[in-house]
């Protein structure tokens, strides 16, 4: 896989997106609790307006002197053992990858949950060279067995029920129980057991790597995290080059925004650490242990109007609160990362070619925004791609232009625009019936397939206005 | 107080109640309002579509409108909301910057003006109904109006105030979003419509005629018998018979 999940056109993605109840419905209540438990956790802990600007001021700050965080990041990992790959691109990390895998002669490589990995189609490469590769984490492993991509960053197979994952199970693996959590977590356990005790490689994504110490943390819920991480000598962790922290304390400060934030609790069931290899005098760790740090186009964001777009910290709180997401669902972005994030993001990382038409896939409600707790501007950056769209890559439509120079004249010479107030009723009397239109013309017409739109008043409001003041009725 | 109204030009061509309203209400509350004849449009629909140029064009005659306003009182959220955003757009700007920095500081949506300028939470007004209110995205969270509509409202004699579930979600409109994504923007406020209903309100009153023609639209569609309000109809109806459009 890569950032990219299909090749179909925008608006039959939309269209299946909203025809698909069951997803709708399951996003609609995912969302109600996430938001909920978002705000409860938020009031909690009190401060939170603080705690937003102290999240974002670390990611700001690291950001700024990324260069000398990953320099230290670097040298720490390699002081404690540790080798350290920079990858300018997708393939050189996946080279890098491929050929600590083939050196350890490894059939079996577990993974936990990881974008970066996603986004550089990490397990195709394996998978190429003869590895085997397994999801750990449930989600995971359920969109895995089923070939099916991530339509969430936190919770990748949201828009899957119980059902689908039993007749998965059974189609891919030989399940025969019932469709109850409990039985269908239980058959995961067991088979995901095997996975751990049996593979040679471990693979970690990376919530936050600590630049003092030269650590990686990883926050997960269902333990797969600390199976990958303790079984297998050989580990890999993944990161972006924007996942990092100068110190131990900023990575409490942003661990605990990004519980709160994306699922609403206080604190996961697991936060775990990782630190280069087993030395002499310690009794823990892998024998071998690589940080692959992954550029893939983000340096290219450090420096313009986006940056604060690598603030992320990947909580889904903007995902969580979007109303087009919600009925169109994570698939219809056609990128792994989806929602408002997922829109400012995927045309920096993968171009607008592709993607032109997610930054106007928002209302700009300014509900992503808000939510936030790294204070991305993202309704702000979704309008700076709409600019770049219309006046560098010169994407936008014609008759929009078009449009558009008209609305500046009329705008802009207020004679014009005051013989319109006069003129609208009139020019839309041939559609108006009973003081509605249900039936418009033109760019109207998406709007009255659903709704009435409503004709100008009998008389503008400037009209009223210029009569009262030469003490005619009011 | 001298106030320049800032009518926005979707009232302006096809909602003119709602500026004879907040005219009335304004000068019931003891100002001396004027209409500066020059003003347009904001230049949302241009800015909010990354035509920049096309909406600066917009923003300038606005600027040259009101130049010499004391006050300028605008009843939407949404266009207030892209007044107060200019000096960011036109920042080391050396002909407009200063002119954009003067608007943003005296300009205020209706309610956010009778609230925070005038000092008054209630304008003695009567309305017998029960009533529930949409919150704007862009009055709350662009404008950051939260609380002034609804003391307002809450103090009409009379009203029977129901809150609106999940207020907070944008209702689909989004100006050119709702031409550009109508597949999108109709679940939005057929969800949005939902809600209305669940509440049993008679009315629904809101800051934004952009939201308002949306979600009236549609319950116009659907045959439902609920009365949309702009903000400044209700509360001006001291004295005067009880209004609302049928939606």
């Amino acid at each position: 896989m890569s950032i990219k999940i299909s090749e179909k056109p925008y608006k039959e993605r939309i269209g299946q997106g909203i025809e698909n109840d069951f997803m709708r419905q399951a996003v609609s209540s995912a969302q109600g609790r996430f938001r909920t438990g978002r705000l409860t956790q938020a009031e909690e802990l009190g401060n939170w307006e603080d705690w937003r600007q102290l999240g974002s001021e670390i990611r700001s700050h690291t950001l700024e002197n990324i260069d000398y965080y990953l320099y230290q990041l670097s040298e720490q990992v390699e002081k404690r053992g540790g080798n350290v790959f920079f990858a300018q691109t997708a393939e050189e990390a996946n080279e890098y990858i491929e050929n600590v895998v083939k050196k350890k002669n490894a059939k079996k490589v577990v993974k936990t949950k990881s974008m970066v990995t996603e986004e550089i189609g990490l397990n195709e490469t394996l998978e190429k060279i003869g590895a085997e590769v397994v999801e750990s984490d449930l989600g995971e492993w359920i969109l895995q067995l089923d070939e099916d991509p991530p339509s969430h960053i936190v919770t990748p197979a949201l828009h899957k029920n119980r059902q689908q994952i039993r007749d998965t199970f059974q189609e891919k693996k030989g399940y025969n129980k019932s469709d109850t959590p409990e039985e269908l977590a239980a058959f995961a356990r067991e088979q995901l057991r095997q996975d751990f005790l049996t593979a040679d490689v471990g693979i970690t994504g990376c919530n936050f790597a600590i630049a003092e110490s030269g650590s990686v943390t990883l926050v997960t819920n269902e333990g797969n995290a600390e199976m990958v991480t303790s079984l297998p000598d050989t580990q890999i962790s993944v990161m972006g080059m924007e996942r990092l922290v100068p110190t131990w304390e900023d990575m409490e400060v942003l661990v605990s925004l990004l519980t709160r934030s994306a699922v609403g609790q206080k604190l996961t069931s697991y936060i775990t650490t990782l630190t280069g290899t087993r030395l002499e005098e310690e009794v823990d760790g892998p024998d071998d242990y690589h940080l692959v740090i992954v550029d893939n186009g983000r340096s290219k964001i450090l420096g313009t109007e986006f940056q604060s777009a690598l603030h992320c910290i990947r909580c889904a709180a903007c995902i969580n609160v979007c109303p087009v997401y919600r009925h169109v669902g994570g698939h219809a972005y056609n990128s792994i990362y989806p929602g408002p994030i997922g829109a400012v993001l995927t045309p920096l990382l993968d171009g607008y070619e592709d993607h032109k038409e997610l930054p106007y896939a928002s209302s700009l409600c300014a509900a992503c925004t808000e939510a936030c707790p790294v204070k991305i501007p993202l309704h702000e950056q979704l309008i700076r791609h709409r600019e770049i769209i219309v006046e560098e890559e010169k994407k936008s439509p014609v008759s929009e232009k078009i449009m558009m120079k008209g609305f500046a004249q009329w705008a802009s010479n207020p004679a014009a625009y005051k013989l319109s107030t006069k003129v609208a009723r009139t020019a839309l009397k041939p559609w108006t019936k009973d003081e509605y239109i249900e039936n418009g013309p033109g760019p109207l017409k998406g709007w009255t397939d659903v709704r009435d739109f409503p004709a100008p008043g009998k008389q503008s409001f400037r009209t009223w206005w210029n009569n009262r003041q030469k003490g005619g009725e009011a | 107080m001298k106030v320049s109204l800032f009518i926005t030009c979707v009232s302006d061509i096809v909602f003119a109640d709602v500026g004879k309203n907040t005219v009335e209400l304004l000068e019931r509350l003891g100002c001396e309002v004027d209409f500066p004849a020059a003003q347009t449009c904001c230049g949302q629909p241009a800015y909010n579509s990354g035509y920049l140029e096309e909406a600066k064009k917009a923003m300038k005659q606005m600027m040259k409108a009101f130049k010499d306003s004391e006050y300028v009182v605008g009843p939407s959220g949404s266009c207030v909301g892209m007044l107060r955003e200019y000096p960011e757009i036109f920042k080391g700007d050396p002909e407009w910057e200063e002119a954009a920095i003067d608007l943003a500081n005296k300009t205020y949506e209706v309610t956010q003006f009778i609230v925070d300028v005038l000092g008054v939470t209630d304008v003695g007004s009567t309305f017998k109904g029960r009533v529930t209110y949409h919150p704007s995205c862009h009055m709350t969270r662009i404008l950051g109006v939260k609380d002034a509509p609804t003391k307002l409202l809450k103090n009409i004699e009379g009203v029977d105030f129901v809150e609106l579930p999940v207020k907070e979600d944008c209702c689909g409109f989004g100006g050119t979003f709702a031409v550009k994504n109508p597949e999108i923007s109709q679940e939005m406020v057929k969800e949005k419509s939902r809600h209305v209903s669940e509440t049993e309100a008679e009315y629904l009153v809101g800051g934004d005629m952009g939201c308002l023609m949306n979600i009236g639209g549609r319950m116009r569609r659907e045959g439902k018998n609920v009365k949309v309000m702009h903000i400044t109809e209700i509360l001006n109806t001291h004295g005067k018979e009880q209004g609302g459009e049928i939606a």
